[in-house]
């Protein structure tokens, strides 16, 4: 029953309109609860997101990639809205350099322990994750 | 001394050709440009549309509106203005209208007993101000024709924690929105603390079934109010921004485009000067020849008839020459 509605979805950063459409799925991450997926009939819910990577499940099967940072989710009316300041999709996103990037800021964060730097890490991870390496949880961890 | 006229002339309407050149070409690049400055209007009006449904919906289903950024306060003694202006010149009236603008508020201002401080945007406002002497605080500019995201959050940050530390009770953003691309205005707007319409008015959206929206929040709703309206903030700066690099680019299109049409006129009226010089050092050598052939013809009537015109030019040479 899950995966058969479809519901509204506008991913939307103030410099562009990143995806608005039909999905049946939309996963992403919120401060200090977790990962949360919604579907079609969602509760109204509001919630601030942290850097993830967000995954849209499309009507066709496909899924979506957006890596996020951070933001605001809300549901309500069946329609899923994500505002971020900064998103970008995981097809524009150079993988390697991404990974170079994740491994250059942990090398850094393990000499001196910053709060700029791990929200940078978190960041680096989330666009990784959604380039299609490495995890999307691994964010979670710092 | 004719021929010397015509050469100076010369001179001036190519330079005025290759200015009219410059002038056409910054014309063409403005003209593109507005085209794409609107694009980016319309593409942050999503954005500004649902973060403002959001503070709404927020403020109705949560009902915390505590939040300092939202509370008027009651003895307004120093107003924060925010003045957008472009980093060049070149653009017509479109600088100095915003500065009148605020130059006039903060006159209003200081004889009502208020103080100000001002925060210039654009190395235009940032230089006026300057020169003149006004109290000045952070500058921001660089990117006036073509503003970024993190620019807007930036000046955002920076006038909500000049709010916050109590150094000014008012922030008013000035800047040139962009109507179409025959008008734009220069318009004065609050931007922090925000007002009562702008979080009141969200019904909690009810549903289509009628039924109010309950929310669920996570985390609780006046945290996520602390991290919204700061991002709300940061969206009204950034579609300022958007607004006035739109309307520079429609104002140097105009300024360009007159300057272009006085740069055609002036070569024509030019033209037309030197080709009279022209005409008249002809009419000069002309008379020379004649005055020359008739001042021969009194020394002996018989031979004039005899002096050919290659004679008589030599004749006015020399008579130009003895003149100079």
């Amino acid at each position: 029953m899950a995966d058969s509605a479809a519901m509204r979805v506008e991913v939307v950063s103030p410099e562009r309109v990143l995806f608005s459409g039909e999905a049946t799925q939309v996963i992403t991450r919120t401060l200090g609860g977790g990962e949360v997926a919604f579907l079609a009939g969602h509760a109204p819910f509001l919630a601030a997101v942290i850097p993830n990577h967000t995954r849209v499940y499309l009507v066709d099967g496909s899924v979506l990639d957006i890596a996020v940072h951070g933001g605001f989710v809300e549901v309500s009316n069946g329609k899923v809205s994500i505002l971020t300041d900064d998103a970008e999709l995981g097809s524009e996103i150079d993988k390697a350099h991404a990974a170079a990037e994740v491994a250059r800021l942990e090398e850094q964060l393990r000499h001196e322990h910053d709060a700029k730097g791990a929200a940078e890490l978190g960041k680096a991870h989330a666009r990784l994750a959604a380039a299609g390496g490495g995890s999307g949880t691994s964010a979670a961890a710092h | 001394m004719a021929g010397g006229q015509e050469r100076i002339l010369r001179g001036r309407i190519r330079s005025v050709q290759a200015t009219k050149k410059i002038t056409r070409a910054m014309e063409l690049i403005a003209a593109s440009r507005i085209v794409k400055a609107q694009q980016r209007v319309q593409a942050a009006v999503p954005y500004s549309e649902q973060i403002t449904e959001v503070v709404r919906d927020l403020a109705a289903a949560g009902g915390s509106t505590d939040s300092p950024l939202l509370a008027t306060r009651d003895k307004i003694v120093t107003v924060c203005y925010v003045p957008v202006s472009a980093d060049r010149g070149l653009c017509g009236g479109y600088n100095a209208g915003v500065l009148r603008a605020t130059e006039a508020e903060i006159k209003a201002d200081v004889t009502s007993g208020r103080d100000y401080v001002i925060v210039p945007v654009g190395r235009k406002s940032e230089s006026y101000f300057r020169f003149r002497g006004y109290q000045l605080d952070q500058a921001f500019n660089g990117f006036s024709d073509q503003p970024s995201y993190a620019a807007a959050k930036q000046i955002g940050e920076h006038v909500v924690s000049l709010y916050a530390s109590g150094a000014v009770d008012k922030v008013v953003l000035v800047y040139t929105r962009f109507i179409s691309a025959g008008s734009q205005e220069v318009v004065l707007r609050p931007l922090v603390p925000l007002e009562r319409d702008v979080v009141s008015g969200g019904d909690g959206k009810p549903g289509e079934d009628g039924l109010s929206a309950d929310y669920e929040f996570e985390p609780d709703p006046s945290t996520i109010l602390e991290t919204l309206i700061p991002r709300y903030i940061e969206a009204r700066v950034y579609a300022a921004l958007l607004n006035a690099a739109a309307s520079e680019h429609a104002f140097r299109q105009r300024a360009m485009k007159s300057a272009t049409d006085n740069a055609e006129e002036l070569i024509k009226s030019l033209s037309r000067i030197m080709n009279r010089a022209r005409q008249d050092a002809i009419t000069t050598e002309i008379m020379e020849i004649v005055g020359g052939a008739e001042a021969l013809s009194g020394d002996s009537t018989k031979h004039v008839r005899l002096i050919d015109v290659g004679a008589a030019r030599d004749m006015s040479n020399l008579s130009t020459g003895a003149s100079l």
